[in-house]
């Protein structure tokens, strides 16, 4: 499906990118974490690619797709990076927002409405899909991991991140998170869709791939920022897995 | 004209940064930004050759171990003629009373990473930045050129120099000193206050060697400061009254030295001029912002501190290393180097140091410059503590040697 910005809605989608960049607004807590998602993507495809991240475009020739990507928090790093990016998001709002800040900001980015699964039935390959933050709202995980495998080239990565089943992240994704701190919407998630570390690598083997990497991202209360830990997986995680 | 010229929302890049100022610490940031592969334009108000010129004008820095670290680290420091501070000898004291140097004592020999600092002539220093601006591929120098509008945009930020050329890049660095144009044609509000004071600041030569030893003197006027030049030169900046400074400013050089020899007695024999004099009016002027729209401030244009505790270049160059480690590393993760979340990432880690050592500056000339006997006896009785105690003297030189706190890659 083609999506083109009708011009006369321009200054509504302004706005609106407007409000997905912002880092104090609406998306503040994904503006939070996105250094530390990022540095672990770039630390990733670095590591599997053999790129040098302290050179320009170091991922050029790599072409990355980043399944919800909303307004393109994630797309546009990888661009700048030099990869040839594509991102998609089955909300149809988002994709003019997420085209009219790219234009804003010079780099050329794929963005469709579409889903991955439709993209797996039209044959698309990657050599990195991203999966952040998506896989705890679909309705089958399994079938929705296939999708994002068969989208991969041989030897592709495919990163994926969520929220960990427990008391604690019930009471600081929901609780803290929706409730408390009022940073995300109330109802953004489903606590009983919550996926353990330990679950997900299995449904990641069992849709083909090879999880070959996981860390957790915990959040500082007193820094006020996010950091990658080897250990504390009890919250919100990240996992890395190669195909075949 | 019937309707403004439309402006393109996508603008073509010239480099990752625009940087105002040609002095110290913006050539300092453009090196470093260059490290991390990010590309410069610094445009100086001042001409190139004023830049070069090799002849001493009389000014000099203290530069902190954490500076020296840097300016290492930047491929500065290798043929940079310096002065080791081997020794600081703080005492308080009275004009014509002088030359009793007891009080409190800093040796290099109790930190491990070497000499207290370094005196470095801001000639030398200058050069060895304009010669490793003109050697890396990634720096733009615009000598003599002036700025005289500014203007920033969704991904974008574009200069408008007075030939009417226009420069764009991704951030705008404003590093043109405590009358910054870059920080008040974005709207940022200033908060400081005045002294009453002027430094006076001068080089001069002297028959006995100085050891390598600083001297940083109490005197009810106001400090003054001996710093051990290269050879026997040493840079004095001492503190008056406006209307005093004003005065002694006045005076032939034969008068002017006549005033201030009684101020530190005979101990380095007879003195004479060894470059121009200057005055500095004593102030604090902080930023209400270090930040805006695509903009970050170092430097003076951020924070003009007053020069008594000498950490007004060091404070500059902690404001580059960490605006560097900032961006170098957003650059790395593919992020916007200009975007609002990673300047209040600098904004965050400098704002707070700057007001912490803006206050203990403030307390301190409050404090010293002073002649109640009550504040005196408190005084000695502080120093003799702190010099009886071989820890707290150890945390002071670390202090001033710009080794605590959270410290940029540049300065580890």
């Amino acid at each position: 499906m083609t999506i083109t910005v009708d011009p006369s809605e321009i200054a509504k989608f302004e706005a609106m990118a407007a409000e997905w960049w912002d880092p104090n607004g609406k998306f503040k807590p994904l503006h939070m974490l996105n250094p530390c998602r990022l540095d672990y993507i770039t630390t990733q495809i670095a590591g599997e690619y053999g790129r040098d991240v302290g050179i320009e475009r170091p991922f050029a020739g790599l072409r990355i797709l980043d399944i919800g990507c909303g307004g393109g928090l994630l797309c546009e790093p990888m661009a700048r990076l030099g990869a040839e990016v594509v991102g998609v998001d089955a909300a149809a709002r988002n994709i003019p927002v997420a085209m009219t800040h790219a234009e804003q900001s010079g780099l050329t980015i794929d963005y469709r409405h579409t889903t991955a699964e439709a993209m797996a039935e039209a044959g698309e390959q990657f050599d990195a899909v991203l999966n952040m933050e998506v896989v705890e709202h679909v309705a089958d995980p399994l079938a929705y991991l296939t999708a994002c495998q068969q989208l991969l080239k041989p030897g592709g990565l495919h990163i994926c991140s969520t929220i960990n089943r427990n008391p604690k992240s019930f009471a600081m994704a929901i609780v803290g998170a929706e409730y408390v701190m009022r940073w995300l919407p109330k109802g953004t998630h489903e606590w009983k869709k919550f996926i353990t570390p330990d679950e997900l690598c299995d449904l990641l083997r069992q849709a083909g791939l090879t999880p070959v990497d996981r860390k957790g991202f915990v959040f500082n209360p007193v820094t006020w920022q996010w950091r990658l830990s080897d250990r504390d997986l009890s919250v919100n995680y990240v996992t890395a897995a190669t195909k075949g | 004209m019937d309707n403004p010229r439309p402006r393109p929302i996508v603008r073509r890049m010239e480099s990752d940064l625009i940087i105002t100022g040609g002095g110290l610490n913006g050539p300092a940031l453009a090196l470093a930004a260059a490290r991390h592969g990010l590309s410069s334009i610094v445009i100086d108000s001042l001409p190139r050759d004023t830049r070069a010129d090799p002849a001493f004008d009389g000014r000099s820095y203290a530069l902190a171990h954490a500076s020296h670290r840097m300016l290492d680290r930047l491929g500065l420091w290798d043929g940079l003629p310096n002065q080791p501070m081997l020794e600081i000898k703080v005492s308080d004291g009275r004009v014509g009373e002088a030359g009793a140097f007891l009080g409190l004592h800093f040796d290099s020999a109790e930190i491990e990473e070497g000499p207290m600092g370094f005196m470095v002539e801001d000639r030398h220093i200058r050069r060895a930045l304009l010669d490793a601006m003109e050697a890396e591929p990634k720096i733009t120098h615009r000598a003599g050129e002036t700025v005289i509008a500014q203007e920033t945009g969704p991904a974008f930020a574009t200069v408008t120099l007075a030939t009417g050329e226009e420069l764009t890049g991704r951030l705008l660095v404003g590093a043109d000193g405590r009358s910054s144009g870059t920080a008040a044609r974005a709207r940022i509000k200033r908060t400081g206050w005045r002294y009453g004071q002027t430094a006076l600041v001068c080089a001069i030569a002297h028959e006995r060697p100085h050891n390598g030893v600083a001297h940083q003197l109490f005197l009810p006027p106001g400090p003054l400061a001996i710093l051990p030049l290269t050879g026997n030169r040493s840079s004095i900046v001492w503190s008056e009254t406006d209307a005093q400074a004003r005065a002694i400013n006045a005076l032939s050089d034969d008068d002017y030295l006549t005033v201030l020899r009684p101020r530190f007695g005979d101990f380095l024999g007879d003195i004479s001029l060894a470059g121009a004099r200057y005055t500095y009016a004593l102030g604090l002027s902080l930023a209400n912002a270090f930040v805006a729209d695509r903009l970050a401030l170092v430097g003076d244009a951020a924070h003009g501190l007053h020069p008594i505790a000498g950490q007004g270049l060091n404070a500059g160059l902690r404001d580059v290393a960490a605006l560097a480690h900032v961006i170098g590393h957003a650059a790395r993760r593919g992020e916007d180097i200009g975007a609002p979340g990673v300047l209040e990432r600098y904004q965050g880690w400098r704002r707070f140091d700057t007001a912490a050592l803006a206050a203990a500056t403030d307390l301190f000339n409050r404090l010293f410059s002073n002649d109640s006997a009550i504040l005196r006896a408190g005084r000695d009785l502080g120093m003799a503590l702190v010099g009886a105690l071989p820890s707290a003297r150890r945390s002071f030189i670390r202090e001033a040697a710009g080794l605590t706190g959270d410290l940029p890659e540049l300065m580890r």
